[in-house]
């Protein structure tokens, strides 16, 4: 089938999540931007990397302001590693084949997961010692370790460089200087191609040919609208195409007066209604435009406008105007409110 | 109600802010979970069982955060589970919650919802545009601003009911410490004044966007007799869903909020929710919700919830104080709401709930949710004795 | 406890669904699995779903599912963000309150649509895990090699799990990847996530799985054989990989005794390994022994792993070997989260 109804889709929160990471967490991305690296003592004796706020069998408090913090490495063993030969671009730490390894520093417990860049698979082995080698510009977060690389025998780690920031401050996790580290950026995008869906497919083809299709199930006389596939009242498949008018009436409405809620909405106040289409039995949503705000209400009768370029979009219909037709009598909506 | 008997023998709850920049995400579960642990008497190892809630995963940017937080819950070596039901979520976990000791599965589950909207924004995780789905260019209120609009044409409302709500609730919340808003100076004029953001929905009709969790430890019978303080027996629980559209849905008075309600006061043995019920705290992100919700929870006939509301009814003093807490309008972190609500009046049943507590006389209250398009419903009636029946 | 049986059971996958939405892709599996159960609407006591957003692309993806149900006059239902084997775990505890006899339980999602291996990356630690990106794969390997390290085994064992399931998999209908695959030709494949090779690593699915469960008479009345639900169990672990013995599934063995499978002879066990290894891993905390019971005769995840639905398509793909009477006692388990951290595990047995 044709690839138009195939979108692109991503998810990206503009500008990246904020992360509070509270006492604990901040300590250990403090001491990353510092380029040490600590653990915390749970109360059996363990060294707990990366630190939380909790024993992690327990949940016992850990790391609270009595905690008992404790340098480990910088270097550590290999504990398990796996081979990493396409790496993410963007995501992934490095831009080549890499390892990923739970490693246990030195003087801890448990094992950090981190990159090793090592060059090949044959590069690493289990218990193979490795140290961390640092960023110069550290923000405070787990990536201001580069990377791990391996130890030749009687190698001996190389610090972390005076910590630099960049000229325009960015690099800075929580924009101060030398505060603790008590927040984190994460930007990230996950992309996705979605594709319409047969129902939809239907009602979006209708529009490109100026009609709207709607939908009915064999064993109901009700008729949707734009339909996902089923009659929601029962599930059974809206099989059945059924041609809709592109007018109708207003049933309810509100006046928006916030700009920016959408790319599409319109200059403010604009109105946002619910539409109840001739031969229709479900509500559309739609902008009312053509006439002032205030002379909206309940019950008005309304056409499609249409773009005049029609594709397979919503957009197609570009809004709906008032018809100048007697209202429509509430009796005939009352049900759909 | 079937099963075995079950009852909140602790309740912890964060302070909700628009930001709690203090904390992690564990950090923030943790304090209302700890709360309750103390509340209840009890540790991480009393606990056999813990259930999560929250709204879309989306609004933190981690999925599945049951996996990530079971460490920070107690919940190693013991069953976990995470409910997404929208923004009924909150009551609907502690239903899966507290089903986990009706069916004689568990002894004492803890129960725990959150949301941490501050991470990133509520208006982008609730209307992500997705492909082929026609475009939202009106936002949360767009979609409800026109059912309360219906409500008015349908009841004869006067304007001024929603800002009565937002002035009361927000005065009730100024005696209520972990309340998000405390607005010193609220009244009718200062909501009149307000933005008009989706008319007839004003600025102060609205609810905030929150950071914070509620915690609930639910136990059997033997563990509800053997606490040391008091506790709320829970003596009904219901949940319904229906379709965000379909032919002649009444989207004002939705039937699955009424079916719902139904079977919870059948299970109750409640036939007249305004006298039987001392007070409710009641899911009212936008001000209009409280007169809507009086009818559909059938505390009077349809059309006439305005009228309870205009007399002052739900106040704190009134006859059937709704929101003593200062409810969904004075503090909104989306998964955790609805479990406030059910929090609240096991607080009030337990006369635990501080400078906010109603009189008790039935000593029995209602908690409810709900979410997605007016569509998804939960509730529970709670009560200060053991149910009879 | 109420005696809860498994009286129905209908799945789809393929390994790229461009044709339909996820409400489309439910319907025809829910329609198929109630034509099967013999029991009408109005009898399903409880309707309980599992899915991802983060699989949908956006927020609320179980509303769709509520259209596929058809929800009017309205329903009792939930819904889990797990995989739906705990939806059927949460309805097995509402049966066993008694308000309820029956309960229609789904999972659904549409792997194609996105990077599933990269989605589920979202579920780790967002501090300190997150912005390394290990996928799913990578994670898993880690754990591939600790186990072989430690356990003996070889690539060859791994192997033989991954051409195993699919041999098994050519009778398995919404199975997305079978044929006469062999050990030897799985070992020339080159590897993905060393050590790990391509077939050692599930394959995707778009599709969904339905389960209609009954109690006692209920059960008995529609149901020849019903697959009696005898335990059902599931425990979590510490979320760190680096706390974990990733050598051993604690929280699987923890499981499967409190669900009795030592209780008796196990003839066949669907299990969710999602990774070669995992159904080695698996099979050791359950005190599987190979000699007696036939592991994974459908192909398991490895053949098609249609997230959120995968878990749940074990206990059908169990209970029709009940039904049968192919088996009389099998075991069913469910995974969640990087590297088996949250598993359940059921019991389920003919009369």
């Amino acid at each position: 089938m044709s690839e138009t109804f195939v979108a692109e889709h991503a998810l990206e929160y503009p500008g990246g999540y904020t992360r509070s990471v509270g006492p604990v967490i901040g300590r250990f991305l403090t001491g990353l931007r510092d380029g040490r690296i600590e653990g915390v003592r749970a109360r059996d004796g363990r060294v707990i990397v990366p630190p939380t706020e909790y024993d992690p069998v327990t949940s016992d408090e850990i790391g609270g302001d009595d905690g008992d913090w404790v340098d480990v490495g910088p270097a550590g063993r290999v504990v398990t590693w796996s081979w990493v030969a396409n790496p993410r671009v963007g995501k992934h730490p490095l831009d080549r084949p890499f390892a990923f390894a739970l490693i246990r520093l030195d003087g801890a417990d448990t094992a950090l997961l981190h990159a090793v860049d090592c060059g090949s698979p044959d590069g690493i082995v289990t218990g193979a010692r490795v140290a961390p080698r640092w960023r110069a510009e550290r923000v405070g977060k787990i990536t201001d370790i580069e990377c791990f690389t391996v130890l030749a025998d009687g190698e001996q780690p190389v610090a972390a460089t005076p910590r630099h920031v960049a000229a325009d401050g960015a690099g800075d996790a929580d924009g101060t200087d030398e505060g603790a580290v008590t927040s984190m950026n994460s930007a990230f995008r996950l992309e996705y191609r979605i594709p319409a869906g047969a129902a939809t497919r239907r009602y979006l083809n209708g529009l490109a040919e100026g009609r709207i299709v709607g939908g009915r199930a064999p064993s109901s006389t009700e008729v949707y609208a734009a339909s996902r596939g089923t009659d929601p009242k029962t599930g059974e498949p809206t099989s059945i195409e059924v041609e809709i008018s592109d007018a109708g009436c207003v049933t309810t409405y509100c006046v928006v007066n916030i700009p920016g809620l959408s790319e599409l909405a319109p200059e403010i106040p604009y109105v946002s209604a619910q539409i109840l289409l001739d031969g229709a039995d479900n509500m559309m949503f739609g902008l009312i435009r053509g006439c002032p705000v205030e002379d909206v209400h309940m019950g008005m009768r309304v056409k499609a406008k249409w773009a005049d370029e029609l594709k397979p979009d919503h957009r197609s219909i570009l809004h709906w105007e008032p018809t100048g037709e007697p209202d429509a009598p509430y009796e005939h909506y009352k049900d759909n409110l | 109600m079937g099963g075995q008997l079950a009852a909140v023998v602790g309740v912890g709850q964060t302070k909700h802010r628009s930001s709690r920049k203090d904390v992690s995400m564990a950090g923030l579960v943790r304090e209302a979970a700890q709360e309750a642990l103390a509340d209840a008497g009890m540790t991480w190892s009393d606990i056999d069982a813990v259930v999560i809630g929250k709204a879309p995963d989306m609004f933190e940017g981690i999925a599945m955060p049951e996996l990530y937080l079971a460490d920070a819950l107690g919940a190693v070596g013991k069953p976990m589970m995470r409910v997404h039901t929208a923004g009924s979520v909150g009551g609907s976990t502690a239903i899966v919650a507290t089903k986990l000791v009706t069916s004689g599965v568990h002894r004492r589950v803890l129960t725990v919802s959150y949301e941490k909207q501050s991470e990133s924004n509520a208006t982008w995780g609730l209307s992500v545009p997705m492909p082929f789905q026609a475009p939202l260019v009106a936002g949360a209120g767009g979609f409800f601003a026109p059912l309360i609009r219906a409500y008015m044409h349908r009841s004869g409302a006067p304007r001024h009911i929603g800002h009565l709500v937002a002035v009361k609730d927000r005065r009730a919340a100024l005696r209520n410490p972990k309340a998000h808003l405390h607005i010193p100076d609220i009244d009718l004029k200062m909501v009149e004044e307000s933005f008009m953001l989706w008319d007839p929905i004003r600025y102060l009709d609205t609810c905030p966007s929150s950071d914070g969790a509620m915690a609930l430890v639910i136990g059997n019978e033997e563990v509800a007799d053997a606490s040391e303080g008091p506790v709320a027996w829970v003596h009904g629980m219901a949940m319904r869903s229906e379709p965000t559209m379909f032919a002649k849905r009444d989207q004002v008075n939705p039937l699955a909020g009424r079916a719902c309600a139904k079977d919870l006061y059948t299970q109750a043995g409640v036939t007249n929710p305004r006298e039987d019920f001392d007070c409710a705290e009641v899911y009212v992100p936008f001000s209009w919700f409280e007169p809507m919700w009086l009818e559909n929870l059938g505390f009077c006939a349809e059309g006439d919830g305005w009228k309870l509301t205009e007399a002052g009814a739900t106040a704190p003093d009134g006859d059937i104080p709704w929101n003593p807490s200062g409810g969904v309008l004075s503090s909104n972190p989306i998964g955790a709401s609805g479990m406030v609500r059910f929090g609240e009046v096991a607080q009030q049943v337990r006369h635990r709930a501080g400078d906010y507590q109603v009189e008790m006389k039935t000593g029995r209250a209602l908690g409810h949710a709900y979410g997605g398009g007016s569509q998804f419903f939960s509730m529970w009636v709670v009560g200060s004795d053991k149910p009879t029946s | 406890m109420r005696d809860v049986g498994v009286i129905s059971f209908a799945a789809s996958g393929v390994d790229r669904d461009a044709d339909h939405n996820e409400v489309e892709i439910i319907v025809p599996v829910i329609r198929q699995a109630m034509a099967d159960s013999g029991l009408t609407k109005p009898e399903i006591g409880f309707v309980c779903s599992g899915s991802l957003d983060y699989l949908f692309g956006g927020p609320f993806a179980f509303v769709a599912g509520v259209d596929a149900v058809g929800a009017v006059p309205p329903i009792r239902e939930s819904h889990v963000e797990m995989d739906a084997a705990w939806a059927l775990y949460e309805a097995w505890t509402y049966i066993q309150t008694g308000e309820i006899d029956t309960a229609l339980i789904y999972g659904f999602s549409k792997g194609s649509i996105g990077d599933v291996h990269e989605i589920l990356t979202m579920q780790t630690d967002p501090y300190n895990v997150l912005p390394l990106w290990p996928s799913a794969t990578d994670m898993a390997a880690l754990q591939a090699r600790a186990y072989l390290e430690a356990s003996g085994r070889t690539e060859r064992d791994l192997a033989e799990v991954a051409a195993r399931s699919q041999v098994n998999a050519k009778a398995t209908p919404y199975a997305t990847r079978s044929g006469d695959a062999t050990v030897d030709a799985v070992l020339a494949q080159p590897k993905v996530a060393d050590p790990l090779r391509a077939a050692d690593v599930f394959a995707g699915s778009d599709g969904a799985a339905v389960i209609i469960i009954a109690a006692d008479d209920v059960a008995r009345r529609v149901c020849k054989r019903p697959a009696w639900i005898r335990g059902i169990e599931h425990r979590i672990e510490a979320h760190s990989l680096g706390v974990r013995d990733l050598t051993r599934s604690e929280s699987t063995a923890l499981a499967g005794a409190a669900a009795g499978v030592a209780d008796g002879k196990v003839d066949i066990a669907e299990l969710h390994a999602q990774f070669s290894h995992e159904e080695l891993i698996l099979a050791e905390a359950l005190g599987l022994d190979a000699a007696a019971t036939s592991i994974n005769p459908s192909g398991g995840a490895l053949a098609g792993n249609c997230l959120m639905a995968a878990g749940l398509q074990r206990f059908g793909e169990a209970a029709q070997r009940i039904w049968s009477g192919d088996a009389d006692r099998a075991v069913v388990h469910a995974t969640s989260g990087p590297c088996l951290q949250h598993n359940l595990v059921a019991v389920l047995e003919g009369e």
